[in-house]
């Protein structure tokens, strides 16, 4: 045995290939592109951001000047998916929200931001006092409503409705109420309730039927009718209107019915949602497209990064992250129960199920079995879940 | 369209995400009176403070940005405070440079204070972006004495005590003292070495074929002889490379040590310098020395104590191994003279090192994630 060759070997491979990593640098040029905004100064969202900017600058203590600001940074926060508008949007009304009796519209705007945050029963406290000063406000008892289906609270959502009802159109109220009676167990009534309000309103904004057709979509799947559900998913997504909840509906769909090929034209261009980002890094893995592995990398950067400031934002992505993409199952499951006490959604329910499989512990998926025979949900992709880990309970 | 629709069209569970909330990431080294830092600012939230999109075409370029840094050193500095004993430590800049974080592009700013006196007590005020983004946080990082504090910087905390509560000698000893003791027990690769190399001492090669030995001493001398030649070596190289007197490439270091483990175990399999394992122990020592000074240079080594902290991690690195070696030899002088030991232990186990190390040798050499060592 010759003590030469391996090391001739490593000197060789040594020599071969450098170490590549991230760390500070100074670019070549001038001219290089460091960062793209989200929008340009001269266009006509950054002109009128600047004037409400300004305007509060000249009146720091107008508090209407503040709302204004902050509203408009609420609303880019929704529409960019950017976070950092919420702390502006709460930094513009800090004068007012930190008094001991906030005005209706701070408290309001301020509920809106901390359930951004998904710190929702604060941000219900904000709307309880908000309903106490104006009872007949729609947008109180509206996000009320969208809250309280969030922690799967469908009798206080019902509530919510039925008040929201006394002040908004008979379309809005039917909206609300089919939300919540397609979660709880009677998703044919609200899918033909809310198919015929929609056939009578053609003329109704595209947003409005984007979100009509989604949920239609999502009642169609919870009657285990997947074609038709296809065909309410693409009747929205024809709709021309960006929107990055039907895709993620959408995109789970595909892959679920095993269909990732299809994920990845329709994702490409969306990488910089954590959300979507996910999806189409599923649709890779399963497609085994080379893309994949720097995808996976992508969000492991990602999810790294939220926690170093102690963000748990979007843990179910991460349970779903870790379940299928880094095969962790136990971690997974941490991820899943964390999240489950916090949100309630259906989708939260599923990747918490789908991890005590994994992990083998059928037990700790007793809440999501819970709210399944309560709330008698009724998709049947759920109902075999359920089945599994009532099987493998026993 | 009225806003309760935008409840649930917008509604943020399901929110299309496209960023983090705004984080800055502050590096701070102590280093005696003197403390150096690496300020990470996101371009984004710069633009929004001071604007740095001079042409207002939607990008930063680097001219813009170079163009400012007067500009983002005055306001970011302006936003930090860092005092030694309740006296202020002034700020000064020393170079701007740029990264990439998961979010963005930031500058990184390089800037160093001086304060009168080594510190007993730290107290840092943080107050950069608070003013505008309620959301903003600062996560420091604290180096000091080869160890590191995260603390979190917040609109509700943003000033922050603390105290390095200089480590006594004999504290500081021990500390690193325990991590080498800790160094050997995780080094699975310096483990392996070891035990390959000792694996044969209780025995003895004898006309082609494995013979126990007689008397305990046998044995002893020669794990004696295996144990502080390659301490002495290892010693050597450690003390040089944690001088800075030697620097070897860590991959070229790894790499060799990953191969003296497949020599190790293989000369147990084909015996070719049967009585001399003490010369091989030796001369690998000498990479594997390399191997801890890596360590030692992450952990940092104080500048105040540094033979201090080498012999305290030397030793301990020393009793971890004479730990191994008190668990291993009893053991194989027992069962030397079985067919188990001989099979099982000594061939199996040579060929499963072989196998591990040739593993981690190709992992190391190319760069690869094969298994996890």
């Amino acid at each position: 045995m010759s003590r030469l060759h391996p090391l001739c070997f490593i000197v060789v491979f040594a020599l071969l290939s450098g170490v590549a990593r991230s760390a500070p640098y100074t670019p070549q040029s001038d001219d290089q592109v460091l960062e793209r905004l989200p929008f340009k100064a001269t266009a006509s969202e950054g002109r009128e951001l600047r004037q409400l900017r300004r305007a509060l600058a000249e009146q720091p203590q107008n508090m209407d000047r503040a709302l204004a600001l902050a509203r408009r940074y609420f609303d880019l926060a929704s529409a960019e998916g950017d976070p950092r508008y919420v702390g502006y949007a709460e930094a513009a009304i800090r004068p007012w929200s930190n008094l001991t009796e906030p005005p209706l519209q701070v408290l309001v705007l301020r509920a809106l931001l901390r359930q951004y945050r998904h710190e929702f029963d604060p941000a219900l406290a904000d709307l309880t006092r908000a309903a106490e000063l104006d009872p007949g406000n729609a947008e109180v008892w509206s996000w009320r409503s969208a809250i309280l289906l969030v922690q799967a609270d469908y009798s206080g959502a019902r509530a919510a409705c039925d008040r929201l009802a006394r002040v908004a159109s008979a379309l809005l109220a039917s909206a609300c109420s089919t939300a919540v009676d397609g979660l709880s167990g009677s998703s044919a009534q609200a899918y033909a309730e809310l198919a015929t309000a929609l056939a009578r309103r053609p003329d109704a904004d595209p947003d409005l039927k984007l979100w009509i057709q989604t949920r239609l979509a999502e009642m169609a799947l919870r009657q285990g009718k997947d074609e038709l559900a296809e065909r309410h998913f693409k009747a929205g997504l024809a709709l021309g209107v960006s929107d990055g909840f039907i895709l993620a509906a959408y995109a789970d769909f595909l892959l679920d019915h095993e269909r990732a090929a299809e994920v990845v034209p329709l994702l490409r261009d969306w990488e910089r949602s954590d959300i979507l980002l996910l999806r189409l890094a599923l649709a890779e893995q399963a497609a085994k497209l080379p893309a994949a592995p720097a995808h996976v990398a992508m969000l492991k950067e990602r999810f790294d990064a939220s926690a170093l400031r102690g963000d748990k934002l979007h843990q179910q992505e991460e349970a779903r992250f870790h379940l299928y993409l880094q095969g962790d199952a136990s971690g997974a499951l941490r991820l899943a129960e964390e999240n489950y006490r916090v949100q309630r959604e259906p989708r939260d329910a599923r990747i918490l199920m789908e991890a005590a499989l994994a992990a083998k512990q059928p037990q700790a998926a007793r809440p999501a079995l819970e709210w399944l025979r309560a709330s008698h949900y009724e998709d049947p992709l759920y109902a075999g879940l359920a089945q599994r880990l009532t099987g493998g309970a026993r | 369209m009225s806003r309760w629709l935008a409840a649930l069209l917008l509604f943020a569970s399901f929110a299309v995400e496209a960023h983090k909330p705004s984080d800055s990431y502050l590096h701070l080294k102590l280093e005696g009176a003197r403390i150096t830092g690496q300020w990470d600012i996101a371009l984004r939230d710069l633009e929004q403070a001071i604007g740095l999109d001079a042409n207002g075409d939607g990008e930063i370029t680097w001219g813009e940005v170079r163009a400012r840094h007067a500009d983002i050193a005055a306001y970011a500095l302006a936003r930090l405070s860092v005092d030694g004993d309740a006296r202020s430590c002034p700020l000064q800049v020393t170079g701007h440079e740029v990264d990439q974080h998961s979010d963005g592009a930031y500058e990184v700013l390089r800037f160093a204070a001086e304060c009168e006196t080594a510190p007993a007590a730290i107290e840092i005020g943080y107050r950069l972006f608070f003013d505008f983004d309620a959301q903003h946080k600062g996560l420091l990082n604290l180096e000091y004495q080869g160890r590191i504090q995260s603390l979190v910087f917040t609109p509700e905390r943003s000033r922050q005590r603390f105290e390095p509560g200089e480590l006594s000698a004999w504290r500081q000893f021990l500390s690193y003292g325990r991590e080498g003791v800790w160094h050997i027990w995780i080094g699975y690769d310096h483990i392996l070495f070891l035990l390959s190399l000792l694996l044969p001492a209780v025995l003895l090669w004898d006309e082609r074929q494995w013979l126990p030995v007689a008397r305990f001493g046998v044995a002893f001398l020669d794990v004696f002889k295996i144990v502080t030649s390659f301490t002495v070596a290892h010693s050597i190289t450690l003390s040089l490379a944690a001088l800075g007197v030697i620097s070897l490439p860590s991959r070229l270091v790894e790499s060799a040590i990953a191969a003296s483990v497949v020599l190790a175990a293989l000369n147990n399999l084909i015996p070719l310098v049967g009585g001399r394992r003490w010369v091989v122990a030796f001369f690998f020592g000498l990479v594997h020395g390399f191997g801890f000074a890596s360590v030692l240079a992450e952990l940092g080594l104080p500048r105040n104590a540094l033979v201090l902290a080498l012999v305290g991690f030397n030793l301990g690195v020393e009793a971890g191994q004479l730990t191994i070696v008190a668990a291993f030899l009893p053991l194989a002088y027992f069962l030397r003279a079985g067919w188990f030991y001989r099979r099982v232990v000594l061939f199996g186990g040579s060929i499963a090192i072989v196998t591990v190390a040739m593993i981690w040798l190709i992992e190391r050499a190319l760069n690869l994630k094969l298994i996890s060592a």
